[in-house]
């Protein structure tokens, strides 16, 4: 196995913190932490200056799929974490009455770094919540992605729906990856296919989140799609 | 005549981003900036913060390394980058023009990965 030293961290890619109470911090406020609080662990690496063209890949999937990890062990920077706050209206009627009963989730979202193309471009990986209520945090951040790779458990398949959902929905090519937990059922891949409804050429490969080689070759199935896809689209409109 | 909004989340955005409310469609997360020279006094604080995270950087920062640095959420700092790269204070590290198709990306991303197994 081929660890990354930070690959045994767990997968908090999606901490919920639910609260009714709207979000009271004033732009003061967040303008006076500026003061060497800034992350605790260190220093901001930056991108190199060879660097001319970024491009982002999302990985995708439920709450402890593996997502931080497979970000962890293919980075060669330390993943990093941001955190969004989004406001939902609550659940039920109250939106007609306009009472404003909210709620204020913290999506906490990771991303690693690997320079390529003799140090000229930057891919990102951002690990992504699934759920569909996410959608909107998804609209604002998964836009110009190249694609995504979804992470899949078999002990629970029904946690992938939403972020298959999410990304038919916004048109963005994927491929799956089950990624192969110790005492995780197996399943022929054909009843993997049908339990997740993909289509005939969407890849569904396997892999080990926190083996970096494996992860890789996930990350290469998805990108070959791609790569296949964005031709055949081409050809398409050539016509 | 309807009383002012008092929704904090209509407010915040706006103010921190110094009147800003979208993002350039450029400006994604991924994207990378770097410094440009503009004087840096008229800016508000989180802008201020921004710059000087570049303060003698020899390279850039995405959009989501500045809000993973300034623990800023990554929509704001999206629009803070946007007004920033408006007045000047940050660029884009090739002189914008994308010129080359996605195609092209594709194959290099997929080129950097092979050679990493």
């Amino acid at each position: 196995m081929d660890f990354a030293p930070w690959s045994d961290r767990t997968d908090a890619s999606t901490r919920t913190d639910e609260s009714t109470r709207p979000d009271e911090s004033t732009p003061a406020e967040g303008a006076e932490r500026a003061h060497g609080t800034d992350r605790a662990d260190g220093s901001v690496t930056y991108v190199p200056a060879t660097v001319t063209r970024s491009a982002k890949i999302v990985v995708a999937g439920g709450f402890g799929v593996g997502k931080t990890t497979l970000i962890g062990s293919v980075s060669e920077v330390r993943p990093l974490r941001m955190e969004e706050p989004i406001t939902q209206a609550s659940a039920g009627v109250d939106d007609l009455r306009g009472t404003p009963h909210k709620t204020t989730t913290t999506v906490a979202m990771d991303f690693g770094r690997i320079h390529m193309a003799g140090g000229r471009l930057a891919l990102y990986l951002f690990g992504l919540p699934g759920q569909a209520r996410f959608q909107p945090l998804w609209e604002d951040l998964a836009e110009g992605a190249l694609g995504c790779l979804v992470l899949a458990d078999t002990r629970d398949l029904d946690a992938s729906h939403d972020a298959l959902g999410l990304l038919d929905s916004a048109g963005i090519p994927y491929a799956v990856a089950i990624n192969t937990f110790p005492g995780a059922p197996s399943y022929p891949e054909a009843e993997l296919r049908e339990a997740l409804a993909l289509e005939p050429a969407t890849p569904l490969t396997y892999c080990d989140a926190r083996d970096r080689t494996s992860s890789l070759h996930a990350l290469i199935t998805l990108t070959e799609y791609l790569s296949e896809h964005r031709s055949a689209a081409l050809l398409e409109s050539r016509r | 005549m309807s009383g002012p909004r008092r929704d904090p989340d209509m407010v915040r955005p706006y103010v921190r981003t110094g009147g800003r409310i979208r993002a350039r469609d450029d400006v994604r997360l991924e994207s990378v900036v770097i410094a440009a020279t503009a004087p840096t006094d008229t800016l508000g604080p989180d802008a201020r913060r921004v710059m000087r995270l570049f303060a003698g950087a020899d390279g850039g920062l995405a959009v989501a390394d500045i809000a993973a640095a300034l623990e800023l959420p990554p929509s704001t700092v999206r629009i803070l980058v946007s007004s920033l790269m408006d007045s000047g204070h940050l660029a884009s590290p090739v002189d914008a023009t994308d010129d080359q198709p996605d195609f092209d990306l594709l194959q290099e991303v997929l080129r950097g990965l092979r050679s990493m197994v």
